[in-house]
């Protein structure tokens, strides 16, 4: 039984996860279509709310929002011009006297969509929260590799890279091991959340161990100014021992796909040609990313309508 | 002359040494008599049946924010909580606005205590200039015009040749320095205890040994220096090995630790409710039962609350911006009757870390029952239930991790000189 909001991986079941999956399949095929849109949500406001700057991730939700005919509104206190220290709580009280049916947040801080779903009457979609959780980049990875593989169960995921700034890899850590797969994860000790075990994974600092008979090699987004700091010595330090390439891929399996979140740092966590050609499928994941979010909206806005709330007796 | 009997109670004196159930006569603001069936002509009775009469409550460890945060709290409504708690004198932190570094706002924080607080207010002064670790205060004056004790708190000297000369300075005026130990480098950005809860939450971590380096430090800086050392809030199971230790080879030192880190664990955020964050951080189940072991077995001395007011605006931020720190005054007594009821420590031992240990640490009278002594004494049922709603309580602040729950123990009247300034019927009765 999927809950009120959708915060985490963490909170969902199986069963959720595929009814989610499931749900996306049937929506992808919108995208299909010369006129894209069906009527599903329309009537129904749906708000993007932004406070860390995102443009694909957005522009995602905002696709997947017109294509289900909601009105989605942009609001978007981009750090620049939110002050500091505004009450978070008091700009989820403003958006919540505006009625919306779903609201979508994304913040830098971890913990952010949860404060704000404890105010607000809509549901709240996280869009990634700090190092916490980016629960719809997780379900596009899961819908992704069900699509190529046709299962998830027995699976073997590798995730390589900064773990520990990553909400990315903590959602697919949950997502991955609640439907039935190993996960590793490779990285600098630096990069390596203490008592990140505790979540059910392994833990690796060779790559090619933690690559060895992979079924799906994750490679994460590197921050620039991460590099060359105390943690990791230097971009090319990285991208000689952590990145990706065809030379360490051949300790995975044949079949291997390679993901990543996007946008690619390309030569440094990712060779230039793992970006662009297969096993890579990360324009797959990006058009997943869409039905995803529809299926997302779908499911948790849609049950916001006035018999829902019981106001219509 | 104003007579009060405190009338049939379970009398705890840990100076004396004395549990045993009798009444105490006060008699023009000093205790005159404790014993039995105590002829109680003319007097004012309060009753404490089924209750303890203790010496009141020391918080050696406060923020009430005046001067210069009056939005958080004052020394009237700081003092109004503290004695709500059970606390007959309070000693509050120095980072103030303007900082407590210099003799006038020493001397306007004493005035505004003996005017507008019901509890007893002690100034702990800055350690350095402005609270910035470079320069010493000038600690001869600062004594002189009353401060209690030298800590820069959160602003931890992280410069070991500053802190060794400001514990040697403290020398020329037997001044006891006190340190909130935190390696900021190790502390980096982290915002909660580093484990799995954080990895789990996704905050960045502040990991215990931030806290266990800086003690260490400030332990051996005082054993070659010789002066007297406090360490505030302890939390971190290696810290609490570490005093042991140096308390074994005979160094100065004495501890406090605070009613949340004996009894809440990093858990606590888990809910991202920015009053669970608190520095140094809400721990692990491991070290918060090293600290319970530790005030059991004397290595921590005292209980402190950090009584750390922060208003509703401030902590609606996200839990990076919010500001570290929770109210503890009106909990403080009910939360640490936790290890009573677990059978970890008797009542009168734990009257001994709530009154006459932080007494004696900052050199102050109260913390004990004897006949002359000033008429400082609370009565506490440890029994009685309620609900704890802070903006039902008198501090201005309502930044408590409690808050909204049921709490076992209440503070039943609070005597101040001999006046009865808080009755758990009446409120807060002056000023």
């Amino acid at each position: 039984m999927i809950g009120r909001d959708l915060l985490g991986i963490e909170d969902l079941d199986r069963s959720d996860i595929e009814r989610i999956l499931d749900t996306a399949e049937r929506m992808r095929e919108v995208g299909n279509r010369i006129v894209k849109k069906v009527p599903t949500l329309r009537g129904r406001t749906v708000v993007n709310l932004f406070f860390e700057a995102s443009t694909r991730t957005r522009a995602s939700f905002e696709i997947a929002g017109k294509r289900l005919s909601a009105d989605v509104v942009n609001f978007s206190p981009a750090s620049s011009s939110l002050k500091k220290s505004e009450s978070i709580l008091d700009t989820a009280r403003t958006l919540d006297a505006m009625d919306p049916d779903l609201v979508i947040v994304r913040h830098a801080v971890a913990g952010v969509p949860k404060r704000v779903a404890d105010v607000l009457d809509a549901p709240v979609v996280n869009a990634g929260d700090g190092a916490h959780e980016h629960p719809t980049q997780a379900l596009l990875d899961m819908l992704t590799v069900r699509q190529v593989k046709e299962r998830i169960e027995g699976l073997t995921v590798t995730i390589v890279g900064d773990i520990l700034h990553s909400r990315v890899a903590r959602s697919n850590i949950h997502g991955f091991l609640k439907m039935g797969a190993e996960v590793r994860i490779a990285a600098p000790p630096t990069m390596i959340p203490v008592g990140v075990e505790s979540l059910g994974v392994k833990v690796f600092t060779s790559v090619r161990d933690a690559l060895s008979g992979a079924d799906v090699v994750m490679a994460l987004r590197i921050q620039n100014e991460r590099l060359a700091g105390s943690s990791v010595p230097s971009v090319r330090e990285y991208s000689t021992t952590f990145g990706i390439d065809r030379a360490k891929l051949h300790y995975a399996k044949d079949d291997v796909i390679v993901m990543h979140p996007g946008p690619v740092n390309r030569g440094v966590e990712l060779s230039h040609e793992l970006t662009d050609d297969r096993p890579s499928v990360i324009l797959d994941q990006v058009r997943n990313g869409v039905a995803i979010r529809m299926a997302v909206l779908y499911l948790f806005a849609g049950r916001t309508s006035q018999s829902d709330r019981g106001e219509a007796n | 002359m104003s007579r009060i009997l405190v009338r049939g109670g379970r009398i705890l004196d840990p100076t004396a040494n004395r549990d045993e159930n009798g009444d105490v006569l006060i008699e023009g603001g000093l205790i005159a008599a404790v014993g039995e069936s105590l002829d109680a002509r003319g007097a004012e009775i309060i009753e404490a049946e089924g209750g303890w009469i203790a010496p009141g409550f020391f918080d050696m460890h406060t923020h009430l924010r005046e001067p210069g945060q009056e939005y958080k709290e004052d020394i009237a409504s700081g003092g109004r909580s503290a004695v709500a708690g059970g606390f007959t004198s309070v000693a509050c932190m120095a980072n103030t606005q303007p900082v407590n570094d210099d003799p006038a706002t020493t001397d306007f924080i004493l005035d505004r205590g003996r005017h507008d607080s019901p509890a007893k207010v002690y100034p702990i002064a800055a350690a350095t200039h402005g609270l910035a670790g470079k320069i010493v205060t000038e600690m001869s004056a600062l004594i002189e015009a009353g401060a209690v004790a030298f800590s820069d708190d959160g602003r931890t000297i992280q410069d070991g040749g500053v802190m060794r000369h400001v514990l040697e300075y403290s020398k020329l005026v037997d001044g006891l320095v006190i340190v909130h130990a935190e390696d900021c480098s190790l502390v980096g950005a982290g915002v909660m205890n580093e484990g799995p809860v954080s990895t789990r939450l996704g905050l960045p971590g502040n990991p215990s040994i931030a806290e266990d380096v800086l003690v260490m430090r400030d332990l051996m800086l005082a054993e070659l220096t010789g002066a007297k050392l406090h360490v505030a809030h302890v939390s971190s199971g290696n810290s609490v090995a570490a005093i042991r230790k140096a308390k074994e080879r005979g160094v100065s030192v004495t501890a406090e630790v605070s009613p949340h880190h004996l009894t809440l664990t990093d858990e606590a955020a888990l809910g991202y409710d920015t009053n669970t964050k608190v520095a140094p951080p809400l721990r692990s189940a491991a070290d918060v039962e090293a600290c319970r072991t530790g005030l059991v077995d004397g290595t921590l001395d005292a209980i402190a609350t950090d009584h750390a007011p922060h208003a509703l605006h401030e902590k609606d931020l996200d839990f990076v911006e919010a500001p570290p720190g929770l109210i503890g005054f009106e909990t403080a007594v009910p939360v640490v009757l936790d290890l009573l009821r677990k059978g970890e420590i008797t009542p009168i031992e734990l009257v001994r870390r709530l009154s006459t240990h932080p007494a004696r640490i900052l050199n102050r009278p109260g913390g004990d029952l004897a006949v002359g002594s000033p008429a400082d004494l609370v009565i506490v049922d440890p029994e009685r239930s309620w609900l704890y709603d802070p903006a039902k309580g008198y501090s201005k602040s309502r930044n408590s991790p409690w808050a909204g729950q049921m709490m076992q123990g209440r503070v039943v009247a609070t005597i101040v000189d001999g006046r009865l300034v808080y009755h758990v019927d009446k409120g807060v009765l002056v000023p």
